[in-house]
């Protein structure tokens, strides 16, 4: 049996090169990612902090970066109670040039049965990959309260 | 057909800056979905138990189905039945939904498309495929004004799925 794991895929109207950078710049992540700052040299090793409002809510190392085809970083959230008890996962972007656009697809993977995790990132990971489409191809985010994501803690 | 048979075997969800009356007029409008569908038109009576129908380019029969549930502008759902010799005899009915929802200034829209019987992930790669490409051209087309232009053919692994259930595909 595979283990439970979320994947999303988007096509956006931009270059691999700029959503590289939308991936990996807090300039870009805190109008996208409600108001998070990635903070990491995206170098393989290196630490990354998540950082939402000047809260640190996940951790995670890189794995892979491939600029600008192939980013991966483990996971792990800190903040809630259950959630930060769970093994570190793992986020696999793949940047993929297809016509004028980019195909983007989002695999986050290695979840336990009934993950309370999982069932946040389900919920926040299209919010946010809506909202950086919409930031590449308009110049503007998607302006989603947090509130109406129905993430348990995320308010 | 009992809708409550059906189980959900994908779901697809993505926010766009409109408002739910466009994004319902998205998917019950013909010359609205062409633009965002590759082409593609719907012709939709809504009222439960309308025909509900999607054109292919040349004009063809692509989706042969019915209204399930109708309630402008936040639900749709539809017999999803794609017009192949054979199809819906060995796969079972499709159902798809449309769940359109306000979330602050933006439309959260969500798809269900749901199955009365388990599908192999051969045949359900059409519709991963298909999905992800036709809802993100809907955003471009409400948020930039202009669709993608997304250039695909369907999964060979699907296609060979088909043929091996004897399923005659165009």
């Amino acid at each position: 049996m595979s283990r439970p794991e979320f994947v999303y895929v988007t096509y956006i109207e931009t270059t691999p090169e700029k959503l590289w950078q939308a991936l990996t710049s807090s300039e870009f992540s805190r109008r996208y990612w409600f108001n998070t700052e990635l903070q990491s040299d995206f170098k393989v090793g290196s630490p990354l902090a998540l950082v939402m409002n000047g809260t640190n809510t996940d951790v995670g190392e890189i794995l892979e970066a491939d600029l600008p085809r192939r980013l991966s970083y483990t996971f792990r959230h800190v903040l809630d109670e259950t959630a930060r008890n769970e093994p570190p996962t793992k986020v696999v972007f793949i940047l993929e040039k297809h016509g004028n656009l980019v195909k983007l697809t989002l695999t986050h993977e290695n979840f336990t049965e009934g993950s309370k995790l999982l069932d946040g990132v389900s919920k926040g990971w299209p919010a946010i990959l809506a909202s950086l489409k919409s930031l590449l191809e308009t110049g503007h985010p998607l302006t989603i309260p947090p509130a109406a994501l129905a993430i348990e803690g995320f308010q | 057909m009992n809708v409550q048979d059906f189980r959900p075997a994908i779901v697809y969800t993505i926010y766009i800056a409109s408002t739910p009356a466009k994004v319902w007029q998205a998917f019950t409008e013909a010359e609205f979905s062409r633009k965002y569908f590759f082409g593609f038109a719907v012709e939709a009576e809504l009222t439960v138990g309308g025909a509900f129908i999607v054109r292919a380019p040349d004009g063809s029969l692509h989706i042969d189905g019915k209204v399930i549930e109708c309630d402008p502008p936040k639900r749709l759902t539809v017999t999803w039945n794609v017009n192949w010799p054979d199809l819906i005899e060995k796969l079972g009915p499709t159902l798809v939904t449309y769940e359109i929802e306000q979330a602050g200034d933006a439309v959260r829209l969500t798809m269900i498309e749901a199955h009365d019987r388990p599908l192999s992930d051969d045949i359900l790669s059409g519709g991963r495929q298909g999905w992800p490409a036709i809802l993100s051209s809907l955003k471009s087309l409400l948020e930039t004004g202009q669709p993608l232009v997304v250039k695909m053919a369907p999964p060979r692994r699907m296609l060979e799925a088909l043929k091996a259930m004897g399923i005659a595909t165009p």
